[in-house]
């Protein structure tokens, strides 16, 4: 026997009609990833402008009899700050001083496009870089290693450029192959460890990233490699037939960037539209179900490091063959461990980490004239990074600071953590 | 000190309790009235609201509306600690232990007596003398010195519910109890709930198993969509009250003819395997499963069962043996190879093992084909073979999803259930293995998924069950083979009394039933 309970009314429903400019800005505010990048970028340039402030003893004395007089102190706070970013925004992009000066035939249209050069130089081996740290993310590996493989990927790229002579256009696609498969090695050795006895990659990754930097500095300067004419730890000239072309002088931007862009598009292309890709992602985000579903895991990592280490190796080649054209110590610089947080930025998505990678190149390139504008350390723009980052990886934080609704959706990209 | 409470018996009134997750009413106006000495049995699907309810009661969810009433008394629990104060204790559907701790530091633990203030020592002798003195008051036998990871599934229970009892609770919320025991620790948990009862405790009991809920309760809630459809009595027939769970009539009863059973499909012979730890898991198992019949293995979870099938799919070594699907041995076939040869798999747990939750429903359709004609040729993707397959089947499949290219997270377990069990039966298959198919699956998806299997063994498959509810096995098999500590105890026809099949279970065979009962 059953006596029915009276169901409640149910809750109030009538979801109101809404305008595309309410849920427009509704989404906007919404926490979605995009939103947390942007406002993550803001709150760091916010740090950054009290950074700028307190660095700088002249406006820093003025704070001390801000009572009597606030006005100097703010004024001159703002001052500050708003040259430093203005300048940060001239270096980056463009300064409209030198576009007139181009119409008006006092300058010339290579001193208008120096800024976008700039960051575009800087921006093209982290896409690559980036890219090698975003694919290995989606398929559940943390390539620390993006280094080393840029690094070997620079070694192979130079050598093939300055000890084999070729044809132009056939030069240059044989020292990029070899830059690749650099990298390749450099990304097999961990994946294929961790495939066959489990060895974790960050540990085997960091380990070989020492092992290529100091193999670089052994090789430059052994005899063939290093330049005759020189004392010091650098190798020969790249002859110019391996070099990527470029625009010309004062202009750095080369053909490497018009390459990242299709290797991004390529990268996304084996994502989401290839067997290996539909393997990888499943390896990714379940590697039990995947195994369960036929899948070879070992299989899996072995050739997702391949293919990361290759693009990585092939943004050491582009930084060689392009921008730099001989081998030293420094020749990768920082682009392999940079990558990884331009990785994190795009949010391990390839034309996220296009645009991520382009940031970063803004930053620095901005950084620099900032530096020899006023004088603000190039160190800043360091900070600055660090802080994007630091937002981003936090974006409770964020939200919490702008009090965003969350997004039904919101799963803010994986936590970097997950690989431990 | 323990603050001691009176010992009265305890009303408890739920009153309007609503609780919104975003958009999602998981509990909307929700009224419940437990009288004291009462076992009230709270009934519904996953995902209906019950144990959102339960946390609410508990503490550990507060409601947005509503209020809980003590004794007459609104009371608002913050935390577990409120609800323990008031008298509320609960047993929660996952163990609360700590393996490595022993009976009387388990149930201390968060209440330890202590001796000299706040940073004095245990008073592990008083823990000890306590966990004895309440174990023997309400009958519930517990050993206080042994180490919880070496005590059966049934006993680790008892140490949770004493735990509850040592707090001087009134009111014992059991949060699906039964789910991992066998039908003899069944009956004894149902008759110490009636103890309990009758010792003027009242215990709601969470649960979807219209069986027991007829058993032991003297009044059920009914919910379904996270509200109060039905108050009734245990003499509501159960189809009724499945009717009322789900909101349409449902057929318990698997309907099926006879099975006329071919050749021999899958043999089994002799398999040893061992588990993650190297301890033998499965010892010496021979098996048969003809062409159109369901073989269904019985057992308590941890027999031997998932190595068992594990090494038929590839996806564990076995230590010797042999395995062959219609005379080809299939060792040394990687699990890609023994799916594509025609055998189905869908395994035990599904959000582990079958499905990629970060991916949509279309591409968990074709997670173990995606590489072979049409949904790709092995280096591309056929993205529009892939969606126009996956609209078809969530069609065929009855797969309730916004669409196809949804999330399967975003799906219930019934309908990620489904997603598996039609990637799985779309195929021609000359071998079909489901492990646990329909567990944490809602009423009306468990009707249709026995439904195919039963559709797939009169088409000729061969198919292989595994299940620990008893009732699911007995309602599919043909044959049921009941495994034991990694043997096949016996094969059994499903029409053999389900207290003879329990006993087997447990592992009593006729001839040794007296002297394991003397043993333990």
């Amino acid at each position: 026997m059953t006596t029915d309970v009276e169901a409640p009314p149910p809750a109030k429903e009538s979801p109101k009609e809404e305008g595309f400019l309410t849920l427009f800005l509704k989404n906007l505010w919404s926490a979605n990833t995009v939103t947390v990048t942007f406002l993550s970028i803001f709150l760091a340039l916010v740090v950054g402008a009290i950074l700028i402030v307190v660095s700088d003893s002249a406006v820093l004395s003025k704070f001390a009899y801000f009572t009597a007089r606030p006005s100097d102190a703010l004024g001159s706070s703002w001052d500050l700050v708003s040259a430093a970013y203005a300048d940060l925004f001239k270096g980056a992009l463009f300064d409209p001083a030198s576009f007139q000066a181009w119409f008006n035939h006092t300058g010339s249209w290579q001193q208008a496009f120096g800024p976008i050069s700039e960051t575009l130089t800087y921006a093209t081996p982290l896409v690559f870089t980036g890219l090698a740290v975003a694919l290995a993310f989606r398929g559940g590996l943390f390539n620390i290693g993006g280094q080393g493989q840029a690094v070997m990927g620079c070694v192979f790229a130079g050598v093939a450029g300055f000890a084999f002579h070729l044809p132009p256009g056939l030069h240059l696609i044989v020292a990029l192959l070899f830059g690749l498969i650099g990298g390749a090695l450099w990304g097999f050795l961990p994946g294929f460890l961790k495939a066959r006895t489990g060895a974790h990659e960050v540990i085997t990754s960091i380990m070989l990233n020492y092992t290529a930097t100091l193999f670089l500095g052994w090789l430059i300067l052994q005899k063939g490699v290093q330049d005759p004419t020189r004392s010091d730890a650098i190798s020969k000239t790249i002859d110019s037939s391996a070099a990527l072309p470029a625009l010309p002088e004062p202009l750095r931007v080369h053909l490497g960037i018009v390459l990242a862009v299709v290797v991004t598009a390529g990268v996304a292309w084996l994502l989401n539209r290839s067997s290996f890709g539909f393997e990888l992602r499943a390896v990714g985000a379940n590697p039990p179900a995947a195994k369960t579903a036929g899948m070879s895991v070992a299989r899996t990592y072995t050739l997702l490091m391949v293919v990361a280490g290759g693009l990585a190796g092939l943004g050491g080649a582009a930084q060689v063959l392009g921008t730099a054209d001989k081998l030293t110590a420094q020749v990768a610089g920082n682009i392999g461990f940079d990558g990884l947080l331009v990785a994190l930025l795009g949010r391990n998505k390839p034309w996220g980490t296009l645009f991520a990678a382009i940031l970063y190149g803004a930053l620095r390139a901005g950084g620099n004239l900032m530096q020899v504008d006023i004088g603000i350390s190039l160190e800043l723009v360091t900070v600055l990074q660090a802080l994007i980052v630091i937002f981003i990886a936090a974006p409770a934080m964020v939200k919490a600071i702008f009090q965003l609704r969350a997004a039904r959706s919101a799963r803010l990209g994986a936590s970097m953590s997950k690989g431990w | 000190m323990k603050a001691e409470r009176q010992e009265i018996p305890l009303r408890l009134e739920l009153r309007g309790i609503t609780k919104r997750f975003g958009d999602l009413v998981a509990n909307d106006h929700i009224d419940i009235t437990v009288e004291p000495g009462e076992v009230h049995a709270l009934l519904g699907e996953n995902g209906a609201g019950k144990s959102t309810l339960m946390n609410q009661l508990y503490g550990l969810l507060q409601p947005d509306e509503g209020e809980i009433l003590v004794d007459g008394e609104a009371k608002v629990f913050k935390t577990p600690r409120d609800a323990i104060a008031a008298g509320i204790g609960m047993v929660h559907q996952h163990f609360m232990l700590v393996p490595v701790f022993t009976v009387a530091e388990n149930i201390a633990l968060g209440a330890e007596d202590v001796r000299g203030g706040p940073l004095g020592i245990l008073d592990r002798r008083r823990n000890r003398r306590d966990v004895l003195e309440t174990s023997k008051r309400y009958g519930l036998p517990v050993d206080p010195d042994a180490l919880v990871e070496d005590l059966p599934v049934g006993a680790q229970q008892r140490v949770e519910i004493v735990k509850a009892l040592t707090r001087d609770v009134d009111l014992l919320i059991l949060d699906e109890p039964t789910a991992v025991l066998t039908p003899q620790e069944t009956d004894e948990l149902l008759s110490v709930m009636r103890g309990l009862a009758a010792s003027g405790k009242s215990i709601v009991f969470i649960t979807h198993k219209l069986r027991e809920v007829k058993a032991i309760a003297d009044r059920i809630t009914v919910i379904r969509r996270g509200r109060t459809v039905a108050t009734a009595t245990p003499d509501t027939s159960e189809d009724e009250l499945a009717a009322l769970m789900v909101g349409r009539e449902v057929s318990l009863e698997v309907s099926k003819s006879p099975s006329e059973p071919g050749r021999d499909v899958l043999k089994i012979s002799n398999l040893v395997v061992d588990d993650d730890r190297g301890v033998r898991a499965v010892d010496g198992v021979d098996l048969t499963v003809r062409a159109g019949e369901v073989l269904g293995i019985a057992g308590v979870q941890g027999n031997g069962q998932t190595e068992l099938v594990e090494a038929i799919m590839g996806l564990r070594v076995s230590r010797s043996g042999v395995v062959e699907v219609d005379g080809e041995n299939l060792a040394g076939m990687s699990t890609k190879k023994i799916l594509r040869s025609g055998v189905g798999y869908v395994p035990e747990d599904r959000s582990l093992d079958g499905v990629v939750k970060e991916f949509s429903v279309a591409e968990n359709l074709v997670l173990d084909m995606y590489d072979r004609a049409p949904f790709g040729n092995g280096f591309k993707l056929n993205p529009k073979a892939i969606n126009e397959s996956a609209a078809e089947r969530v069609t065929q499949f009855d797969i309730r999803t916004s669409s196809a290219a949804s999330a399967v997270s975003t799906l219930s377990g019934g309908n990620q259930q489904k997603v598996v069990v039609a990637r799985e039966m779309s195929r021609p298959l000359r071998l079909m293995i489901a492990s646990q198919p329909t567990r944490g699956v809602d009423v009306g998806s468990i009707e249709f998924i026995h439904s195919q299997i039963i559709h797939e063994r009169d088409n000729g498959t061969a198919v292989l069950v595994v299940s620990s509810e008893l009732d699911e096995v007995v309602g599919l098999a043909d044959r049921i083979a009941v495994m034991y500590r990694g043997r096949i105890l016996a094969t059994v026809s499903p029409d053999m009394p389900r207290e003879e099949i329990g006993l087997l279970m447990a592992g009593i065979t006729g001839a040794e039933s007296a002297e394991e009962e003397e043993a333990e």
